[in-house]
């Protein structure tokens, strides 16, 4: 699992560089993401831009590395692509993350 | 066993004449499926959906066979056949593995987890269940059967 971290002042910025997050990666994903957001910041964003596909497993592993940050930090999403916000959508967890049409919006953005 | 292979031959022959079908064999363990999933993504049937729909299939078949590989197949080397038939609005998928029975014989009910709990699991079925028209299921002797029909644009 791929993943690139980038500290953009005081917001860690990791990009997913995989094509999927599914049953079969999703715990190296959240393996990857528990060694990155060790990192202190005082926002963390995930960009999933080229990230295509998502099944409910990479769906779960999102939700868990959530988890990890809480209580301090909150998970942010950036850069979902069609499939990926149909996931988010019809299981109504949109409602729960701070999602950002791209990192850009994301860094520009309070938090 | 070979009463289910000659019916999907059967089913096979007759539907190639008038619309696009394939047949997918693989592995049930997770990195099997996912080869399993891009091969479907590339078939005839899914090739021929505008994205939307081919973006839902693909999270239908994801969770149909994941869930086969994690609670069917776990481990026990049993195979997974896939059949996908695209029919005038509608695709249709017959998904046969000869692993353990559906826990009492029944299709998971699929409820939505509540999101502010922050749940990690319990998605599949309900993704399933919001992504299908109809959904059957037959445990067959040995082999179970679920029968799926999506509908789709095209």
């Amino acid at each position: 699992m791929s993943l690139q971290s980038e500290k953009q002042a005081d917001t860690l910025v990791i990009r997913v560089e995989e094509d999927r997050i599914d049953a079969a990666g999703a715990i190296r994903f959240k393996e990857g993401m528990r060694d990155l957001i060790a990192e202190r910041s005082a926002r963390v964003i995930l960009d999933l831009s080229r990230v295509n596909f998502l099944d409910s497993s990479g769906l779960g592993a999102v939700v868990a590395v959530m988890k990890l940050l809480a209580p301090e930090r909150r998970l942010e999403l950036a850069g979902l692509t069609p499939t990926v916000e149909k996931v988010f959508r019809l299981t109504r967890m949109d409602s729960v993350f701070t999602i950002h049409a791209a990192v850009d919006q994301g860094l520009s953005h309070a938090g | 066993m070979r009463a289910e292979r000659m019916a999907v031959n059967g089913m096979a022959s007759q539907a190639a004449v008038e619309w696009p079908f394939a047949l997918i064999e693989m592995p049930g363990d997770l990195e099997s499926v996912r080869a399993g999933l891009a091969r479907a993504m590339r078939s005839a049937p899914l090739a021929r959906l505008g994205p939307e729909d081919r973006g839902r299939a693909e999270i239908l078949l994801a969770e149909v066979l994941n869930n086969i590989a994690e609670h069917a197949c776990c481990g026990s080397g049993a195979g997974i056949r896939l059949l996908l038939r695209l029919e005038p609005a509608r695709l249709c998928l017959v998904v046969e593995d000869d692993g353990v029975a559906m826990p009492s014989g029944a299709l998971p009910a699929g409820e939505l987890p509540d999101a502010a709990s922050l749940p990690e699991g319990g998605f599949g079925w309900f993704l399933i269940r919001s992504l299908a028209r109809e959904i059957s299921y037959l445990r067959d002797g040995k082999t179970n059967r679920l029968g799926i029909v999506m509908d789709c644009e095209q």
